[in-house]
């Protein structure tokens, strides 16, 4: 189905990422944002409350980043698309609801404009650290989804991704972006509603008597029905039967809550591959640091090294495939992220020993020096053996705060 | 000879297919839950447009035993959980029926914060003095010196007032019964479900398995009837008068109900006004 006219807010513009990923859940259809101040979201938050009224949707500021959740799942059977917009420190406080939100298929997006450092850590300043508390951070088993937009422009579009991944898989979705991202003003084109493809709510439509709320019929995924329906729904964040009841067996429903993602990962999955023809070394990366990347794949190609970019669309679920795959073609990835070793497991993970994985860490705070990543290509492109782990690339950033040492930690093993 | 019914007469509102319940024998929910089906059925509302939300606990049980659109959430947030679907969906009677840890303690923000902004709905909150669920711990509303698992030596913590937190915070409407006084809380939870806004209806019940045997407190009808017994109705008292001691004289009653914008009153009309303002979109 096409957009709504009177959701999108079709032009060209000059505005940030956090504008832009407003615009896009508006255009998307999201009718309900509950929320909760955190730098660097606010702006997205504040572009969703000026336009609540024109669209028809509600703006709540809730007390805390645990009720903006728990709105956003009540919200969302109530039948409307529902979103929230959060970074790290109020993205921890809403983990245990989004584990809620998996086992009760609900879909909803989350937009986390990430920023550096655990705790309050570097609250305007950007970040890439919370991608594996994306996959784990709630508990027990369940499957999300998440996408890495690296620009305002995609900021919108993917943000209309999530809704329509959310719905058509009966999950939560994660629009990881980041501070730079979300603060980088630029350029960005909303067509017209005509030529916005968004995902309607797949409704059950057959006998009332017979709806079981969590009975799949295609795609592993049951269709859903709203609160208020009629079909005196009981649904429990318990483990749970077909038609919602609590049971003593994790295998019926749990399975297929990460079934309903890892069986359709191919489908879901969405990488960005460039120069992969000839190349003997692959930067993989996402979001921001894909932009960065750019810059030091260009001078590598110029000074003759064979490098290409394999960039993240969909961080999670990870591609796999297309890891192990590579690994087996080419010398080793270059991994550049806003952390200190998050994706980088998944691809030393899937390379089986193929290939080498090295690691280009950055604490936050701002992005990486391109010449950091240059330096781990030249490293990965002369590297002659093979090595066993992870190699993390010692980056400029890394000498000054260990000058001490000369260029390395501390030997606290004694 | 008595008639014996061939089936249970609140069938309608209950999910037959999930009884027997787990409450134990003497307890105060099922008191409360029957007062709830009874004040549904005497209101004849439209039982499609009826939810029910709770949280964890004995309490958060309750969800899963109505036959009605009933959502069994995470421990603290039932107040927020049915606060989207209300916002979501206006239309809809939303309910949240919980306990006393879930709604005052780990739910207490939620609780204040809904208040204040009178989102419509009714809340009834089962008051056993304790975590049952969990095995008897200390609870916001133990009772000065009462034992519980984690309170060996008597609990030394000022209890929480609910009807004086719900008053202070903005809710419109505020009832204290026991849960043996089945008639006059029906009554309650009628005007409670009428009364557009924050409304909350708090049940004192007896824990018999966990407070009641570590307090040496007998069997849960002979708490049932200490409650009522020790009880003195005092409508429209001070919620500054409220607190409960132990073991001493209880207040019920009906405390407060006033008039205030609902959060959906106030935000449609903002809506209105807002629409034929100029749009302050940035872009």
């Amino acid at each position: 189905m096409k957009a709504n006219p009177r959701d999108v807010h079709t032009g060209a513009y000059y505005i940030d990422g956090d504008v832009a990923a407003a615009e896009g859940a508006l255009a998307a259809g999201c009718k309900f944002l509950g929320g909760y101040p955190i730098t660097p979201s606010t702006e997205a938050a504040e572009a969703f409350a000026r336009r609540a009224p024109e669209v028809g949707a509600i703006f709540i500021q809730m007390e805390d980043e645990l009720g903006s959740i728990s709105a956003v799942l009540g919200a969302s059977w109530a039948g409307k698309k529902a979103l929230t917009i959060t970074s790290g420190p109020g993205y921890s406080l809403m983990m245990e609801n989004i584990g809620l939100g998996a086992a009760l298929e609900t879909p909803f997006v989350i937009i986390n404009i990430q920023r550096g450092g655990p705790s309050t850590g570097l609250p305007t300043r950007t970040g890439q650290a919370d991608m594996m508390q994306t996959r784990w951070g709630s508990h027990g088993d369940y499957e999300v989804i998440a996408i890495s937009p690296d620009s305002p422009q995609e900021s919108f579009e993917f943000t209309v991704k999530a809704f329509n991944l959310a719905e058509r898989y009966r999950v939560p979705v994660m629009l990881m972006s980041d501070e730079c991202v979300g603060h980088m003003t630029e350029k960005v084109v909303i067509p017209p509603a005509s030529e916005i493809e968004v995902e309607t709510r797949r409704y059950y439509d057959g006998p009332k008597d017979k709806y079981l709320p969590f009975k799949p019929d295609k795609n592993l995924v049951p269709p859903m029905v709203k609160a208020g329906d009629g079909y005196k729904l009981y649904i429990t964040g318990l483990t749970h039967d077909e038609k919602g009841y609590p049971i003593l067996n994790q295998n019926l429903n749990t399975r297929r809550l990460v079934d309903k993602i890892r069986l359709n990962a191919d489908k879901i999955i969405e990488t960005k591959e460039e120069r992969l023809d000839d190349a003997e070394v692959i930067v993989v990366s996402y979001g921001i640091t894909s932009r960065v990347a750019i810059r030091a794949i260009e001078q590598a190609r110029k000074i003759g090294i064979k490098v290409g970019s394999l960039r993240l669309i969909t961080v999670w679920p990870f591609p796999d495939k297309k890891i192990v795959e590579l690994a087996k073609k080419v010398k080793g990835f270059v991994v550049p992220e806003i952390n200190y070793g998050q994706i980088v497991f998944e691809v030393e993970r899937c390379s089986h020993g193929n290939a080498n994985v090295i690691l280009v860490p950055h604490g936050g705070g701002s992005v990486h020096n391109p010449d950091d990543i240059l330096g781990a290509i030249k490293q990965v492109a002369r590297e002659k053996k093979r090595s066993e782990g992870i190699i993390e690339y010692k980056t400029g950033l890394e000498h000054l705060v260990f000058d001490q040492n000369k260029g390395s930690r501390p030997d606290l093993s004694g | 000879m008595i008639k014996k019914e061939d089936h249970h007469p609140m069938e309608s509102l209950l999910r037959m297919d999930r009884i027997p319940h787990i409450w134990c024998p003497g307890c105060g929910i099922g008191t409360t839950v029957t007062a709830f089906i009874v004040a549904l059925e005497k209101l004849k509302l439209d039982f499609n447009k009826v939810c029910v939300v709770s949280g964890i606990g004995c309490t958060g049980r309750v969800a899963g035993y109505i036959n009605l659109d009933s959502f069994h959430t995470t421990h603290g947030r039932a107040i927020p959980f049915a606060t989207g679907i209300k916002l979501g969906n206006p239309e809809l009677k939303v309910v949240v029926f919980s306990g006393d840890g879930d709604l005052i303690s780990i739910g207490g923000n939620h609780f204040i914060h809904a208040a204040r902004r009178n989102i419509d709905l009714t809340v009834i909150c089962v008051n056993n003095f304790i975590y049952a669920m969990t095995g008897g711990q200390v609870a916001p509303t133990t009772p000065l010196t009462a034992y519980t698992t984690t309170s060996p030596y008597g609990n030394f913590e000022l209890p929480s007032n609910v009807p004086q937190l719900a008053e202070s915070a903005g809710a419109v409407y505020v009832a204290r019964w026991t849960a043996l006084h089945i008639r006059r809380l029906t009554n309650s939870i009628i005007e409670a479900l009428q009364k557009p806004g924050f409304s909350v209806v708090e049940v004192i019940s007896p824990c018999a398995m966990y407070y009641s045997r570590i307090n040496r407190l007998g069997d849960g009808i002979d708490m049932m009837k200490f409650y009522h017994e020790n009880s003195v109705i005092k409508h429209n008292e001070p919620t500054e008068n409220l607190d409960i001691d132990y073991q001493k004289e209880i207040i019920v009653g009906k405390f407060i109900n006033r008039e205030r914008p609902t959060f959906t009153d106030s935000y449609n009309d903002w809506l209105v006004t807002e629409k034929k303002a100029q749009s302050k979109s940035m872009i």
